[in-house]
């Protein structure tokens, strides 16, 4: 069924009832021992948006913001997220036709070509922006080593966080 | 009048919903019922297979079937030979290819025996461990040279010497030219690429309707039509009962068109034979077994030279890992031995390689497609030539550039398209002095080179230069139309990765028909919306698909001037098209909008003249004669620690030509991600096998890619020769940037370490920093 | 590369998370930051039949000094350590290897205790806590012991603890008036397992001569190695060019690195003693700074 892709039938399967704010939503699922937090995320709760490269921490695909700060959601299980918060690409603009201003700043750089690394990276440069308003390249660049992309080179993404933190520093009226 | 679109840095189209998590990937699709798969792999590179018991594995509780070859039946067969050699004389071929499940013999460490499906990817896990695999283990072809000798095992029992193919092309009198040479230089050249490892993984979800007879299967791949005509033929169905499609891919780079992976073929099989929707997601793990790779070549080169640094002539015999199967035939080693002759005048030429079979995954076309191997050899050659000579590095490069007014220029060797290697248009020189200035070449050895290394700084130049065969045929096609709402769609038969493609082709429609670029939707990747195509490759999507846009568009365009001038009743030339609308020249107020237009040539009643076609649209293929040739020369200075030999770019410049340009801000963009997989390539990334041919290093801990730390700010530098092959004049850009960088390493290394003068030459790809330890002791 | 199946038990007290161990033994895993533990589960290569969470022991997550040595929870997150304010100043070793342990969303989870008690040979922090001559607490429910930094690594991947025990806590000394430390790795990419690193740490007599060193070092050996030699080679002396060089080589004879896809042993070797003459050079000048 849909939602319940990753449930099994089997009756020795460990369970445990987890209550989860998800982009300021609150959900309330029973979820087994193991399943990790990605899947979590993607085929349980649909949010599809948090993409898995890896599953073993290294890609960053899969940077989710965690009770405030960016995690690999390949690295936790679900049943951790119980009682905590987390926001997902979903969560940073009301819509499609309403982009923040990083989402922004991405689109008018050529910041993504395929698209798959890139929700990682806006919560990677979320909460990176949140804590360094006024970065300069090095630092940008350091904050995003812990995100590979395969398609860009990354200067554009570089350019991106540049001109969004500019933007937020100085919105237009 | 609208600002004409074509050639301006618009912003994409797709990017909001890739920005908001709202576009479809493979593993995003969620089907009532849907069960998943996951593949028994072996874990030996060479075995017989003495029996594989699945009943265990069956019993699991959430197992719905475990399948292995004997269950397969009639769809049990290796796969089609994707591409059949090229017409050269003397070509030996032995075509071996992949098999859907392995059956009697394994060949490479992660070739699948068996398949799981269950209710979740967990539990079908856990149902690999209870197959039972009985393996008897056989030696491990992994060498290249040691596989072609007598008694080595045999990757194929009955192939020879693991012979894949054996090509020899040439043209002139390379013996007679070797004879008259002022210099010759002969070296052991080793290039060896790697895994494209795109972020998104290879996926497949097969659905089958019973009720309807319809088959739909969204894959990764980069070749929709062609893998719905495969497997339409393989489960005994009509072309019409299926639908492939292609979503948003996460990064194809090459490997995601090779098509009838075993899990293509086995998973649409399974969910017909059990009526269920079945998905499979490759894991990061298995995406360094299952999917294809391009590795190794060894080349033996001789270069023959006058006095004066001009070429005679070359001859290169080299051997090629092909892996356990060649279903892509031998278009990788075809464009190393191709594009091994550059931008340069070479008026010799003997080239011939040997593709081995290796107990390996296979390999196929990977960003460059065999461009690299070829390039570095020629561009060492020329460096060691240029010491050897006392001639500039530059200089050497210049004396050989093909001139400007010898296009096209005649390579007569066959190219991966299977004609005369041709290049269509080129002008060398102009690149290579923006290369230098860009650089500060001049500057950069007179001055700052030798004032840093007093203070004991190893800093380093490269350059080097290619020239890249691109937009390819066979054909791509297009369908525009106008809607009664005034949109314009397009639909076209590739896919796309990340190029975008649906905005580039938005602007040559939109510049076209006269419409704001935001108002034309792009369809692509879905054989229901378009029949026709060969996928996404070799450079070719803008040329070739985006010519067909442009030719579709153009009629499109004469039919809504014709239907215009009908309905005001004037003549065609009083008459301009623009911001969506056509207008009467002179008169203002006097315009009718392209929507009014598109339901006046759809009336629900009345009669229309015989002859007429419905609607505003036009579907046009475009196929070029031969590739259009793109060129370029990077430049690049580094920094060397002449202890820990860590290098650090310090700057990087990529003069390019590539046509007409459509989109600058998405041509800078590919640029920057070639370049990115170029120094992977060159310095970071390889694919480590042990002499049983175990993968050392499968995981992203340890295969390593390029971080924002690895990777330079690049400056780009366009020129434009426009192909005079196609009406927009356009080349290829996709995988110039991967394709020089190896030598560009080399050359930069030797310079800031000043091996020359300790004698040491870096004749391999990639380099390393354990590697430039082990090359500059063992000389002391 | 989903994992096993295995049970999950968020603890809610320290007595709940030492029972739970005590009877699992070797089947029941700590779940700290996960960081090195989940990876290990999706690859299949851990299939412990008990996680037991014990991120809900906020009480163990905290750095308190105390005089002379400073005490570190075993579940601080690295991120933690590095916004804890005069780290720089209190433990200068740690302070200058965060930036190379692994990424930011790695360190916003991982924890000190998960890493010392997952003891990678190749790891940053056993070599620096080796360095320091660190303690480490360990508890179960028979009751507490302290192991000394020189005891506890024992092997790859392995260490002192018994089945049924927890790493509580870490005590390091607070870096002492005229000492420097530095810290420094040879990594492929920032945040990668170093091919070597070395932390090692110097305090000067009131004439200016070394009164102790120490050296250690990561992806040397099977564990961290203290190159004892090399540093009582230092001792009495002015730590000058020729000292550091005869310690460089001492440090060299004295690690046993095994080599691996990115580095063959006799670059590791060879790494080591290029790392330990720069961060010796650096120690020094910022001691002698300091005096």
């Amino acid at each position: 069924m849909i939602g319940r892709a990753v449930s099994t039938d089997s009756q020795s399967a460990d369970r445990h009832d987890i209550a989860v704010i998800v982009n300021g939503l609150q959900y309330s699922r029973t979820v087994e021992s193991r399943l990790l937090l990605s899947d979590f995320l993607r085929h349980d709760l649909l949010l599809a948006g948090t993409h898995v490269g890896c599953e073993h921490g290294v890609c960053g695909a899969c940077t989710v913001i965690f009770d405030g700060v960016p995690v690999r959601s390949c690295l936790m299980l679900a049943a951790q997220a119980d009682g905590h918060a987390i926001m997902t690409v979903e969560g940073l603009a009301a819509d499609r036709n309403h982009l923040n201003p990083l989402q922004e700043a991405m689109r008018d750089c050529h910041g993504l070509q395929c698209g798959y690394c890139t929700p990682g990276i806006l919560m990677t440069m979320t909460a990176f922006l949140d804590e360094n308003p006024a970065p300069d390249e090095a630092q940008v660049r350091e904050a995003l080593s812990g995100n590979l992309c395969r398609c860009t080179g990354y200067q554009h993404i570089v350019d991106a966080v540049l001109l969004a933190a500019e933007r937020l520093r100085s919105p237009s009226p | 009048m609208t600002t004409r679109s074509f050639g301006a840095p618009i912003t994409r189209n797709e990017d909001a919903r890739l920005l908001s998590g709202q576009a479809l990937f493979v593993d995003d699709v969620e089907l009532p019922g849907m069960l998943h798969a996951a593949f028994l792999r072996s874990n030996v590179a060479h075995a017989r297979i003495r029996s594989i018991d699945v009943a265990v594995a069956r019993a699991r509780p959430g197992v719905i079937a475990v399948y292995t070859a004997a269950d397969l039946g009639a769809l049990w067969a290796p796969g089609p030979l994707l591409v059949p050699p090229p017409p050269i004389a003397g070509i030996v071929f032995n075509q071996r290819t992949q098999v859907p499940l392995a059956k009697d013999k394994v060949r490479h460490v992660g070739e699948p025996l068996a398949v799981v499906v269950a209710q979740s990817r967990y539990l079908a896990e856990d149902a690999l461990a209870d197959i039972a695999i009985d393996l008897e283990p056989l030696p491990a072809v992994v060498d290249l040279e040691k596989a072609g000798e007598t008694d080595s095992a045999r990757v194929h029992d009955d192939v020879r010497g693991n012979v894949a193919a054996h090509v020899r092309q040439f043209r002139g009198n390379y013996a007679a030219a070797r004879a008259r040479a002022d210099h010759l230089i002969a070296r052991r050249f080793c290039y060896d690429h790697g895994a494209s490892s795109p972020i998104e993984t290879r996926g497949i979800v097969a659905s089958w309707d019973g009720r309807a007879n319809q088959l739909t299967v969204w894959d990764t791949t980069q070749a929709p039509v062609f893998l719905r005509n495969g497997l339409a033929g393989m489960l005994g169905l009509s072309e019409r009962q299926v639908r492939v499609i292609a979503p948003f891919v996460g990064g194809g780079f090459g490997p995601k068109i090779m098509l009838f992976y075993p899990e293509e073929v086995v998973l649409p099989w399974a969910a017909m034979t059990l009526n269920r929707p079945i998905k499979w997601i490759e894991d990061r793990l298995e995406h360094f077994f299952a999917t294809s790779h391009e590795r190794g070549q060894t080349h033996d080169a001789e270069i023959a030279l006058s006095g004066d640094g001009m070429i005679l002539g070359i001859k290169d015999v080299f051997l090629h890992d092909t892996g356990a199967y060649n279903p892509y035939g031998l278009t990788v080693p075809i464009n190393s031995q191709c594009t091994l002759l550059g931008p340069y005048v070479v008026p010799h030429y003997d080239s011939t390689f040997t593709a081995v079979f290796t107990n390996k995954p296979i390999v196929t076309p990977y960003r460059g497609a065999g461009r690299q191997h070829g390039v570095f050899v020629i561009e060492r050659l020329l460096d060691i030539a240029a010491r050897e000579l006392g001639i500039d590095r530059a200089e050497i490069r210049r004396r050989n550039f093909i001139p400007p007014d010898a296009f096209p220029y005649k390579n007569d060797i066959i190219y991966q398209d299977f004609t005369r290697l041709e290049y269509d248009s080129g002008d060398y020189e102009p690149i290579l002095d923006k290369a230098l200035a860009a650089i500060g070449y001049r500057e950069f050895l007179a001055e700052e080179q030798p004032r840093l290394k007093a203070q004991g700084r190893h800093v380093g130049l490269g350059i080097a230069c290619y020239v890249e065969g691109t937009g390819i045929g066979p054909y791509e096609g297009a369908k525009v139309q106008v809607q009664a709402n005034g949109k314009v769609s397009v639909a076209t038969g590739i896919g796309t990765q990340g190029q975008g493609h649906f905005t580039v082709f938005a602007q040559i429609a939109a510049d076209q028909v006269g419409v704001d670029v935001r108002n034309v939707d792009v369809v692509t990747g879905d054989t229901d919306q378009f029949y026709w195509g060969a996928g996404t490759f070799a450079s070719r999507g803008a040329v070739v698909a985006g010519n067909a846009v442009n030719e579709a568009a153009k009629v499109v365009r004469t039919k809504i001037i014709k239907l215009a001038a009908e309905h005001f009743e004037c003549a065609e030339e009083d008459l301009e098209i623009g911001d969506g609308k056509v207008s009467v020249v002179g008169v203002p107020g006097k315009a009718v909008t392209l929507g009014e237009l598109a339901l006046k040539a759809n009336p629900m009643r009345g009669a229309v003249r015989p002859g007429t076609e419905p609607g505003l649209e036009s579907t046009q293929y475009f196929g070029p004669p031969s590739g259009a040739t793109a060129s370029g020369v990077h430049a690049m200075i580094i920094e060397i620690d002449p202890l820990t030999f860590m290098v650090q770019v310090l700057k990087y410049v990529v003069v390019h030509d590539c046509g007409t340009i459509i989109n600058p801000l998405i041509l800078s963009g590919q640029i920057h991600g070639g370049v990115a997989q170029g120094i992977g390539n060159a310095y970071y990334e390889q694919l480590v096998f042990d002499d049983d041919g175990q993968l050392l290093n499968a995981s992203l801990a340890d295969y390593l890619l390029p971080t924002a730390l690895e990777v330079p700010r690049m400056e780009i530098v366009h020129t434009v020769t426009a192909s005079p092959l196609n009406p927009l004049g356009i080349k290829g850009a996709g995988e110039a940037g991967a394709i020089p960088v190896g030598p560009l390493f080399a050359q930069a290394i030797e310079d800031a370490l000043g091996l020359a003068d300790r004698k040491i030459e870096l004749n391999e790809i990639p380099l390393s920093p354990n590697r430039m330890f082990e090359l500059t002791t063992k000389s002391r | 590369m989903k994992p096993a199946p295995f049970k999950y038990i968020a603890a809610r007290s320290l007595d709940e998370a030492l029972a739970l161990k005590a009877e699992y033994g070797d089947e029941g895993r700590f779940l700290a930051g996960g960081q090195s533990l989940v990876p290990t589960l999706n690859f299949r290569l851990a299939q412990p039949a008990l996680v037991i969470d014990i991120n809900p022991l906020a009480q163990y997550a905290g750095v308190a000094a105390q005089g002379e040595t400073i005490r570190i929870g075993a579940l601080t997150r690295y991120r933690d350590l590095e916004r804890h304010p005069g780290l720089a100043g209190s433990l200068p070793l740690i302070a200058e290897a965060l930036p190379h342990i692994a990424h930011p969303q790695i360190r916003n989870r991982g924890t000190i205790g998960g890493n010392l008690a997952h003891a990678d040979p190749a790891s940053e922090l056993p070599a620096i806590v080796l360095a320091l001559a660190g303690r480490l607490r360990a508890q179960s429910q028979r009751g507490e012991r302290w192991i000394a930094a020189a005891e506890f690594f024992t092997g790859a991947l392995t260490t002192a603890l018994e089945s049924d025990e927890m790493l509580s806590e870490v005590e390091l000394p607070v870096a002492p008036p005229r000492s420097g430390a530095c810290f420094m790795e040879v990594a492929r990419r920032r945040g990668d397992f170093a091919l070597a690193g070395v932390a090692c740490t110097v305090r000067l007599d009131a004439d200016g001569r070394c009164a102790e060193a120490r050296i250690a070092l990561c992806n040397a050996g099977d564990t961290p190695i203290l190159a004892d030699e090399a540093g009582r080679s230092l001792a009495g002396e002015p730590i000058n060019v020729a000292a550091i060089e005869q310690a460089a080589d001492l440090v060299q004879g004295a690690i046993d690195p095994g080599g691996n896809v990115h580095a063959s042993a006799e670059f590791q070797r060879h790494l080591a003693g290029v790392l330990t003459r720069r961060a010796l050079t650096t120690a020094n000048d910022r001691a002698r700074r300091e005096h």
